[in-house]
């Protein structure tokens, strides 16, 4: 009854259009940059494309797929992201498995599940990091992007809360009597039963490498190891080529605003496709997350 | 976004109806087992779960726990060359000098102001979003306002900022011809002291809402129907519910976020400020990460930076306990 009442239609009306302006807000610095990215190089030199390209032109993107530096850290940020899931997943998964077990089942869980948690609480911070993988000796490969950032204690807990709640323990305790061991049963039923939330931890990691770009900025020496990320922050934001050794054609296309926003909707592109398929599960997965026992 | 995942209402009343019931059966359990003689740790028949935690054990002990024995470092001169063995002993030197120099006073002073208004911005708004949002009766136009709030949380401060220096450039970015039209002189948002703070707090709020929304608006929903149809009755409109019922009932919920992110007090946003600072701003701008960086890794100073570092992690340490305490005190938060 209070929905027809005139007040709550005048709302209604300006509740709608507030969030359709703050949707469009969120959505307008994007389609900004995709028309400059589109557009010929001196209408965008003058400030004159807002939202719909002007002289439309692929040339920015010619140029930039031509440029092999970007390739070449496009294809380095691509393999990256591929071992980095890889390796993450692989670690998590096979220790959320004993850690999902009860206190009973499994004596030493409070004390395996301590040791990561308190690495969430508590780290050395970035000098001492940098130092000892320094001393590891992984500068300058993939491996010094990949393992410190392998575990994800809070990851991990998503991981073990949903072994914990969706696999079956009847399952379970049968293939125990059929003769099973624990990594019979880890991989033949918990890792089937669990392909949804391994998909979306997934989904998460591959965007965390995707989108890290601070690690290949301190471990790689050489630009030429730079991951697409840390390659545009260097050349976009920080305009800084001093490390890029290239030569001064190259240079003027790296710093023309039209290729520049070319790369940068080049580099947002896998986000855009991949965030419908993250987004169905990321609100199951911060649920999941709260789910206690 | 890790650390501040509260719970809907229900499953915590269930949780807890859970345990009761668990600890009912521990005291009389139905059929008493014949006493055996305990074996500690069981190896025989866990030795397959050791095995299965032990590399993600070896990778974090590498990786997060070396790098906290490094920490001594923060004690000592430390030389590369000498290493944390051999390096001079300074005692509390560092910290000394950091309470001296006026710009680390600086740089705390703008990490607590930056990450407290980005706190305070980051429940209130989330919040009046999820509000309205609930009032939306058209699944279809929700669900794609969602969709579309959400998207830039998953892109990173690197695209971000630059497509942020594009549109804010001073001379002729999309922002400044904007602000042309209606006759206010072009400014340079990021590089001017006076704007650069406020260019943080709305970037970061514009960039993060939609995903902090989540949160407030499970909340919403979760809140029992039963309550409304009630107050319908009594004849309370639309915006008493939201004061009487909505509100109150999301209280907990504003608690647990509001403590949970005190503990990031310390983290105004590296990768924001990083991505989007500059010398002309270090005045207001520069926050305790972007120094360590700066001092630690750019000028070589390691015993120096991670003294400030250490700094940083040990209240922020302090304070995520703190606030765990009290999100599991007055919110029945818990964390696994």
């Amino acid at each position: 009854m209070h929905y027809n009442t005139k007040a709550y239609r005048i709302f209604t009306i300006c509740n709608y259009g507030f969030l359709f302006v703050a949707a469009v807000l969120c959505i307008l610095p994007l389609i900004h940059i995709l028309a400059v990215s589109l557009s010929g190089s001196s209408a965008a030199a003058g400030n004159l494309v807002r939202f719909i390209p002007i002289d439309f032109t692929l040339d920015a993107y010619d140029k930039t797929i031509g440029n092999e530096n970007f390739i070449r850290s496009l294809m380095l940020s691509c393999s990256r992201v591929i071992l980095g899931t890889l390796v993450s997943m692989g670690l998590m998964l096979c220790a959320a498995y004993p850690l999902s077990k009860t206190d009973k089942e499994f004596k030493g869980r409070k004390i395996y599940t301590w040791f990561f948690v308190f690495t969430m609480l508590f780290n050395g911070g970035l000098v001492p990091t940098y130092i000892i993988v320094t001393k590891l000796g992984l500068t300058d490969t993939m491996w010094a992007l990949v393992l410190p950032h392998a575990i994800n204690a809070f990851n991990m807990i998503l991981l073990l809360n949903f072994f914990r709640t969706s696999v079956p323990k009847s399952l379970e305790e049968a293939a125990f009597i059929d003769g099973a061991n624990h990594f019979q049963i880890f991989l033949r039923i918990y890792l089937p039963i669990s392909v949804p939330a391994i998909a979306t931890i997934s989904l998460f990691t591959m965007v965390f490498h995707w989108n890290s770009w601070f690690d290949g900025l301190i471990y790689m020496t050489d630009a030429s190891n730079y991951p697409l990320s840390t390659f545009l922050q260097t050349v976009i934001v920080q305009q800084d080529f001093t490390n890029m050794n290239v030569d001064a054609e190259t240079l003027r296309n790296l710093s023309q605003r039209t290729v520049q926003a070319a790369q940068i909707f080049i580099a947002a592109l896998p986000m855009l496709i991949v965030y419908p398929f993250i987004q169905r599960y990321f609100v199951k997965g911060i649920v999941l997350g709260a789910e206690k026992e | 976004m890790a650390l501040r995942q509260p719970l809907p209402q229900e499953e915590q009343t269930s949780s807890l109806n859970d345990k009761q019931s668990r600890q009912f059966n521990k005291k009389k359990p139905v059929h008493p087992k014949p006493k055996k003689k305990k074996q500690k740790w069981n190896f025989k028949r866990t030795w397959q779960l050791h095995v299965l935690v032990l590399p993600a054990v070896i990778v974090a002990l590498f990786f997060q726990y070396a790098p906290m024995g490094g920490l001594i470092m923060a004690f000592q001169d430390y030389k590369p060359w000498l290493g944390f063995l051999n390096s001079p002993w300074v005692g509390f030197q560092h910290f000394k000098t950091m309470f001296e120099y006026d710009d680390a006073r600086q740089v705390i002073w703008n990490t607590l102001v930056i990450s407290l208004l980005k706190i305070i911005f980051q429940v209130a708004v989330p919040l009046m979003f999820a509000l309205l949002l609930n009032e939306v009766r058209k699944m279809a136009f929700k669900k794609s306002i969602q969709t579309i709030i959400y998207l830039p949380h998953f892109l990173s401060w690197v695209i971000l900022g630059g497509i942020l220096m594009d549109m804010l450039s001073p001379d002729g970015g999309l922002i400044n011809q904007m602000l042309g039209f209606i006759g206010i002189d072009p400014i340079f948002f990021l590089g001017d002291n006076t704007w650069f703070r406020p260019t943080i707090i709305i970037s970061d709020i514009w960039k993060e809402t939609g995903f902090n929304t989540i949160v407030f608006l499970a909340a919403v929903t979760a809140v029992n129907p039963v309550l409304y149809e009630a107050a319908i009755m009594d004849g309370a409109n639309r915006w008493k519910q939201t004061l009487y019922i909505t509100i109150p009932a999301m209280l907990p919920i504003i608690i647990v976020v509001a403590t949970l992110s005190l503990g990031n007090i310390l983290n105004a946003g590296f990768d924001q400020i990083f991505n989007l600072y500059n010398p002309l701003v270090y005045q207001t701008g520069d926050i305790i990460d972007t120094y360590v960086y700066r001092v630690g890794l750019i000028n070589g100073d390691f015993s120096y930076g991670t003294a400030v570092g250490l700094f940083k992690s040990v209240i922020s340490f302090i304070l995520v306990v703190i606030g765990y305490r009290l999100a599991y005190k007055y919110a029945d938060y818990r964390i696994f």
